[in-house]
């Protein structure tokens, strides 16, 4: 099974950006990312503009939605600048096919989320629009994002959709739609719904099930509680924010402390005003985990795969268990269990030898036939483990990466508000103590300084 | 930043301006300078100290500690151990350990008022908390007491006339104090009453400007200040909720923390940082609680003590023309002022001296303790965020380090 071989479009020239040496199916590049974008290191991929749109839908009645631009530009120029070869509107639903089509297709990749279509997890004050200037402007950098994780992906890259999508604007979802991964999804689908039980199910991925489900839950746990700890931190800043008024109107009726409550007022409304960047700014943050919170639906979708396919070859075993066993009471003549056969049997007589005959050749017909399924069926399945198992490898490398770096940055972002903040109380200080003591004022500060 | 306030400290807060101070950058910065935490309330100690000059010339130091709980068949009250050291010639021993409960502060504070009605009697602090069903033996509320029943011993004794008053004298030394408190019952109902029964009705002509403006400004005052407590106790509402968010926030980090291998440290790291961040901001609450809200309350109180001080300023001065008018009424003809509406203009004129000094007075104290209360309000939010910083700042060699090693 060569992955890069699944897709296959009759009737498509494949585009230069393909490799054809590199694109032999091989996974053994999968421990180091970097080194396996072949298409980042041909092409620079950007989302980058946002415009509100008024179209007709099938039913003809009027819909608005956001249409995004993706520019694509090649770097492999001789003088080394990069020249926009491309430059096309997707709006979010096609986004969302390419993600279905990429997941049919590759069933063994935890294949990257797209930004949650509505906000979740929000704190009040944020919009939950989905046409909010804030929430479309987040959203661009997501699919942006969304977009280079596919390109750097060292199985994903070489995909020919993927690639129509980002330089072929009219007809795209038609080439999708010919793929026929909807029917393949279909199939799945209903698969899928129907309660089956695996006999042997594999530990490892059952364990992969278990901590994608328990990470889902601890992030849309922090998730939560985080929009409620921005409400609350909302709260206490936008209430300084009272002091800056009261503060003004006492600094009118005092002579020698005016200046000083004037300027503490001052403060206070800056103070008060800085949390909405604060918060802004922890919104990024947000958004990271709520990918890797999407993150955990997609690794939970390859471990039921990877269930699916057991309980398709624990079945195609039993079947050819059931077919043997029946050949092998033809041949002997004897019933072992208790079947309609054995009832209709006796009811209406021997058969004759001939039509037994003819039936065990029917028979072992099958049997080969299911051996032959069934071999494949295992080959596939190993396939997929390897080729499953790589691949969460390279997940798992890449979550510790990108959360350790969301981690670094949440702790620089609370570093420089406290500097900021903090900075701003110690510039109240002189103003109160009016102009006494100034110089032991400015050698405290230096001293206190070093330190903000 | 004001003008021509404070030259000298324009240049330095681009020094600690964020912009100025390099930030410490995800892949390979170095963590800025964790060293000594130059902690800012140093700063403030020696600047409080600076203030304390006046301390040399005391001769009479007051302090109320040590509340102890008593427990009888009718009732359960605190009392407070009262210290007294003295070189003044109106106390026999250099010193005096005297125990009272608020009851007798109450006393006091009338005997004052009765005694000294030209003068600014310090408040007491409320008999009961209104906000809320507070117990009233709980530590906290005792010792928030003491606090301010320490002030007001303070603010007497800083007082060049309330501090030689007799009752005074007495309530520090006494050691039945009850047994002079029925003594005096007897001897001293009558002096003080005069004031009280002068003509409600009679409205004064012209109160005089300044005394005009001392109204006003009390009324306006009165208001700023409450609506500043109001808003400091909705802060510190916020604040402890957004306390009990911060609670479960950090440990979601160690749940997640379980789950990962890698990842565990630095989760471990986010978890406790948060914890130490929300210890900070407790002290923070606690600090406000304690520091903040007192000062507001006295200032609050201690505009309805001045207010009724001027509505009796307003009463003699009332009295005084009353008879004034009446006398011109009667006799147009006589030149001379009879000797009781002399007296009468004396005590207006001495009322207003007395009340204009301790109104200087008051305003000093108040301009002195608000700078404070601002200052340590800026100090202690310094220290919070210097806290903060320092736990953010810890976890991210713990960040790197890993990454690098990888």
């Amino acid at each position: 099974q060569r992955a890069g071989s699944e897709v296959e479009h009759p009737g498509l020239e494949p585009a230069p950006i393909w490799d054809g040496g590199t694109a032999g199916g091989s996974l053994t590049g999968y421990t180091t990312m970097t080194e396996n974008n072949f298409l980042l290191k041909k092409i620079e991929i950007s989302v980058s503009e946002a415009e509100k749109r008024t179209g007709r839908t099938a039913m003809n009645m009027q819909e608005t939605y956001t249409a995004y631009l993706i520019e694509t530009r090649s770097v492999e120029h001789a003088d080394g600048q990069s020249v926009l070869t491309d430059a096309l509107w997707r709006r979010y639903s096609e986004f969302e096919l390419l993600r279905n089509y990429l997941l049919v297709y590759y069933p063994h990749v935890v294949v990257p989320p797209l930004p949650e279509k509505r906000a979740e997890f929000v704190w009040h004050k944020l919009s939950a629009d989905n046409m909010d200037p804030d929430f479309v402007e987040r959203r661009r950098i997501g699919l942006e994002n969304f977009l280079l994780r596919v390109a750097s992906h060292p199985v994903l890259c070489r995909d020919k959709i993927f690639y129509l999508f980002l330089t072929q604007e009219g007809n795209w979802k038609e080439t999708v739609n010919e793929t026929g991964f909807q029917l393949k999804a279909d199939s799945r689908l209903k698969a899928l719904n129907a309660t089956f039980r695996v006999k042997n199910p594999d530990k490892r991925f059952t364990e992969l099930k278990h901590y994608s489900d328990e990470l889902q839950s601890v992030i849309s746990h922090l998730l939560r509680v985080r929009a409620r700890v921005a409400d609350r931190l909302y709260g206490v800043y936008k209430v300084h924010g009272n002091y800056g008024r009261v503060f003004s109107e006492w600094s009118a009726i005092e002579k020698e402390m005016g200046d000083g409550l004037q300027s503490a007022g001052h403060h206070m409304d800056v103070y008060a005003a800085s949390i909405d960047d604060i918060l802004e700014d922890e919104e990024h943050y947000a958004d990271q985990l709520k990918e890797y919170l999407f993150y955990a639906e997609a690794l939970r979708a390859v471990c039921r795969k990877h269930e699916l396919m057991q309980y398709d070859l624990e079945m195609a075993a039993q079947d050819l268990a059931s077919k043997k066993q029946q050949c092998e009471e033809l041949a002997t003549g004897t019933v072992r269990t208790f079947s309609l056969k054995g009832m209709t049997t006796k009811l209406f007589g021997q058969e004759t030898p001939e039509q037994r005959e003819a039936r065990i050749k029917v028979l072992e017909e099958q049997i080969k036939e299911g051996e032959q399924q069934l071999k494949s069926k295992n080959l596939e399945g190993r396939e997929f483990v390897k080729n499953a198992w790589a691949d969460i490898e390279r997940f798992k490398e890449q979550k510790n990466r990108d959360l350790k770096e969301a981690l670094i940055s949440y702790a620089v972002m609370q570093i420089s508000m406290c500097k900021k903040v903090g900075g701003w109380y110690l510039t109240l200080l002189p103003v109160c103590l009016d102009s006494c003591s100034c110089f032991s004022l400015l050698l405290g500060c230096i001293g206190i300084c070093s330190h903000f | 930043m004001q003008d021509a306030q404070a030259p000298a400290c324009l240049p330095v807060p681009g020094l600690w301006s964020s912009e100025s101070r390099d930030l410490i950058l995800p892949n390979g910065g170095t963590p800025a300078g964790t060293s000594s935490p130059a902690s800012s309330s140093s700063l403030l100690n020696r600047l409080q100290l600076d203030d304390d000059i006046d301390g040399e010339t005391r001769d009479l130091f007051v302090t109320v500690d040590d509340p102890k709980k008593h427990v009888c068949t009718m009732e359960t009250y605190i009392t407070y151990r009262i210290t007294t050291k003295s070189t003044r010639v109106e106390f026999d021993l250099p010193e005096y350990s005297v125990r009272r409960r608020y009851q007798d502060f109450d006393w006091l504070r009338n005997k004052l008022e009765e005694s000294q009605p030209t003068h600014l009697i310090p408040p007491l602090p409320e008999k009961f908390v209104v906000k809320g069903v507070v117990d009233r033996f709980s530590e906290e509320f005792v010792e928030t007491r003491r606090k301010a029943l320490d002030k007001f011993l303070k603010r007497i004794t800083d007082h060049p006339v309330l501090s030689f008053n007799e009752h005074f004298n007495v309530f520090l030394t006494a050691k039945d104090l009850n047994a002079y408190k029925k003594q005096g019952m007897a001897l001293l109902t009558r002096v003080g009453e005069s004031v009280k029964h002068v003509t409600g009705g009679y409205k004064l002509r012209s109160r005089p400007l300044e005394f005009a403006a001392i109204g006003d400004y009390l009324d306006t005052f009165a208001l700023k200040l409450g609506t500043i407590d109001r808003i400091a106790q909705r802060i510190i509402k916020e604040e402890i909720e957004y306390l009990v968010e911060l609670r479960e926030y950090g440990p979601v980090y160690s749940t997640w923390s379980a789950l990962e291998g890698e990842l565990a440290e630095p989760l471990e790291g986010v978890s406790a940082c948060i914890g130490n961040c929300s210890a900070a901001l407790e002290e923070l609450t606690d600090d406000m609680t304690e520091d903040f809200l007192p000062v507001l309350r006295e200032y609050i109180l201690y505009s309805d003590s001045m207010k009724s001080v001027l509505k009796k300023r307003d009463q003699v001065q009332a009295e005084y023309e009353a008879k004034l008018e009446a006398v011109a009424l009667r006799k147009e003809d006589r030149p001379k002022v009879p000797a009781d509406v002399e007296k009468c203009q004396d005590r207006m004129e001495c009322f207003n001296a007395d009340l204009k000094a301790d109104m200087e007075r008051w305003q000093n104290n108040k301009r002195q303790d608000f700078r404070q209360l601002l200052m340590g309000m800026a100090d202690k939010n310094i220290q919070y965020y210097e806290k903060c910083l320092m736990a953010w700042e810890s976890i991210i060699p713990l960040l790197q380090e890993k990454q690098e090693a990888k």
